[in-house]
């Protein structure tokens, strides 16, 4: 259902266009090109011919090439590419000025951000939960607390009967399985929000720190990608892992239910995940951290992603290209996220980020 | 290189030497242009790559090299542990192919019909030209998940036997261990092995080998008493050849080996490589973590050299000897 965006996006399209037109009269016309242009004929409002390179987070990927293929419907005198590589790649190139904008899960590091050649700007696009799939035989809905979950990739919860899960689960009968945990070969964005979130929620019980890679105990299993983990999980009996929402569900994963901070088990859903947004406390560059956030419905390991954009693009083309394509994604785009698996942002907030556009000077 | 045949072949000999001077000259200088080249390149990779590295060395000093913690988070960058698995790995590679390359070797240039030696060399050269992503996914999907249920059992066959205990012992939950990553080594490097032996195997003069024969030895006895002694700089220097090849290996590694960085004598256990970490965390690293990656990737440039000038050194006098033996 995830991954078969391709009949659906050919109906979706027709919808998208509507809903360009309608956020855009909403909006009032508050960016000067965009909002002016599409309430008239339809091909005036067609930007001139550009290609804009992007790189960074592999995490939104898969959104960001459904994104990339619908523009192309609206916008196809425009080519926008996304080479993935990872966030770390993605700030580099950006701070080299290899690419004209940059996919990131992280904030760039205050030492990182001074290397950059222009000054940038964060537009948040969508989120995504991550879940915590397991696979034991006999046991369903499993439940568990952020002090569990960090005693389980920890190292010190080694039996599926330990003490602590029980107390999560009062009615699930749990068999006395070893844990198999497993995690990412690879360095990656949703590690560091997977050891953010124990960081946060479970400040005692966490110890390894958090970062794109941390010092595993020795032992534990390691796949590589989000896929990687899935596969593992999925093959061993007694196996639990982190896995991106929209692989646990391409894969046929069973995903925990995690305690919030309301003290509510909430199954990762896009809703929660949407919940967790709304939730979280927006800084005034509109970063956010929707970890562990407040709400009943929340679903506490929500992982955000940014677009990077340089606050001034020398070449007109491809500074209206750029603007005009995040602002796609603020707008129209949202409607594609479910589609592959991650969660809009609240609207206050892609209105807030549509805002910020007017910060990008082109020319 | 065209030009120079197409004009001085058909020439006789003394007609138009001043373009015949031109073109030796011109090939003359090309050719030391490249093979300064190669040099050049060569240093250069060295240079930038320790210098891009040096914050790490810089930063960590000796335990660079000697600390088997990895930790990002706290940036301690000890190698120990990766060092140990590729080291371990190339190992486990060698022991399982050098056997078989030297049987397949022998198998060709002994005991085949010279019309079927071409068949058997053209299907072992094959292997080589399959991509080692090929070898990795294949150990990920097919072989890992298949030796699991081996790797139980033959831990609980040797369980408290000495030694052997212990190294065929481990927790092989997913198959991806020491183990499987040097038997995927091991089919990858058996074509270059087979083939360096093969060519000293065929070196034998052949007098020494009827000799043998004559004398009344069996073939066995003809091979070790003749063909081995003759070979042996030969068989070293595609053991060699094959542990360089076996040391670099990255993306069947990265792939197999399970990347649960630890240093033990169990092999079924999972366990990480220098190259693998390289292939793996690169694209997330910044700072001091990325020198560090770099830091490794000097390493085994380095190690890779040691070995393959010592096989240099192997083959050199190799030749030596076969250039005396023949006169």
């Amino acid at each position: 259902m995830i991954r078969s965006r391709m009949t659906s996006r050919r109906l979706a399209l027709p919808a998208i266009a509507l809903t360009i037109a309608l956020g855009a009269a909403a909006c009032g016309g508050s960016s000067d090109d965009g909002g002016g242009s599409t309430s008239t004929t339809g091909g005036g409002s067609k930007l001139a011919a550009a290609t804009i390179n992007g790189s960074g987070a592999t995490f939104p990927q898969a959104y960001y090439e459904t994104a990339i293929e619908a523009f192309k419907g609206e916008q196809p005198a425009v080519t926008v590419t996304y080479a993935g590589g990872g966030s770390g790649k993605g700030q580099t190139d950006m701070a080299a000025g290899l690419v004209d904008w940059a996919g990131s899960d992280s904030v760039v590091k205050p030492e990182d951000a001074a290397k950059f050649a222009t000054p940038f700007l964060y537009f948040p696009t969508v989120a995504a939960p991550i879940t915590v799939s397991y696979n034991l035989s006999g046991v369903k809905g499993l439940r568990l607390s952020a002090d569990t979950i960090a005693g389980i990739f920890g190292g010190t919860i080694t039996k599926w009967d330990d003490a602590a899960i029980a107390a999560d689960n009062p009615k699930a009968d749990l068999p006395s399985t070893a844990i198999v945990v497993v995690h990412r070969a690879d360095g990656s964005g949703t590690t560091a929000n997977f050891t953010k979130y124990l960081t946060k929620a479970a400040p005692s019980a966490w110890t390894l720190g958090t970062d794109k890679v941390v010092n595993w105990p020795a032992g534990q299993q390691a796949g590589n990608g989000n896929a990687g983990v899935a596969q593992i999980v999925k093959s061993t009996n007694g196996a639990i892992g982190y896995v991106d929402f929209s692989d646990a569900e391409f894969s046929g994963l069973s995903y925990a239910a995690v305690k919030n901070a309301s003290g509510k088990y909430v199954t990762a859903s896009l809703a929660g995940a949407s919940a967790a947004v709304d939730g979280a406390t927006i800084e005034d560059d509109l970063t956010y951290d929707p970890l562990d956030a407040a709400g009943a419905a929340a679903y506490p390991i929500t992982a955000p992603t940014y677009l990077l954009i340089s606050t001034t693009y020398s070449d007109a083309a491809k500074g209206a290209a750029v603007k005009g394509f995040v602002e796609y994604i603020l707008t129209g785009g949202q409607s594609l996220a479910a589609e592959v698996g991650f969660a809009k942002l609240p609207a206050e907030l892609a209105k807030r980020a549509i805002a910020q556009l007017d910060e990008v000077t082109v020319g | 290189m065209l030009e120079l045949t197409e004009r001085t072949a058909p020439e006789p000999l003394g007609g138009h030497r001043p373009p015949g001077r031109i073109v030796d000259r011109t090939f003359r200088a090309l050719a030391a242009t490249g093979g300064a080249l190669v040099l050049v390149i060569l240093a250069a990779i060295l240079v930038t790559t320790t210098r891009n590295a040096w914050p790490a060395f810089a930063d960590q000093g000796l335990t660079f090299f000697t600390s088997s913690t990895w930790d990002v988070v706290q940036g301690t960058f000890g190698t120990l542990a990766f060092s140990y698995g590729t080291l371990v790995i190339s190992v486990i590679a060698l022991l399982i192919a050098v056997p078989v390359s030297l049987g397949v070797a022998l198998f060709v240039t002994e005991l085949v019909p010279v019309r079927a030696r071409r068949a058997v060399v053209f299907v072992i050269d094959l292997l080589a030209a399959i991509p080692s992503v090929v070898f990795g996914l294949w150990g990920i999907l097919v072989l890992a998940p298949a030796l699991t249920g081996t790797y139980t059992s033959v831990a609980d066959a040797v369980d408290g036997v000495p030694l052997l205990g212990t190294l065929l012992s481990g927790d092989p939950i997913s198959g991806r261990s020491f183990f499987t990553a040097g038997l995927i080594l091991a089919i990858m490097i058996t074509p270059i092995v087979t083939s360096v032996t093969r060519e000293t195997f065929a070196t034998v003069p052949r007098a020494q080998k009827d000799g043998a024969l004559a004398l009344g030895a069996t073939r066995w006895e003809m091979i070790r008493g003749a063909v081995f002694p003759h070979s042996r700089s030969g068989i070293v220097a595609g053991v060699l050849l094959g542990f360089g090849r076996a040391i670099g290996e990255t993306i069947a590694v990265a792939l197999v080996i399970g990347s649960s960085p630890q240093i033990t004598a169990r092999l079924f256990n999972s366990g990480d490589a220098l190259s693998a970490v390289i292939a793996n965390q690169f694209g997330e690293s910044t700072g001091t973590y990325q020198a560090a990656l770099i830091g490794m990737g000097v390493l085994l440039f380095a190690l890779t050299l040691v070995i393959s000038m010592i096989a240099r050194g192997v083959i050199h006098r190799a030749e030596r000897r076969i250039g005396s033996a023949s006169a």
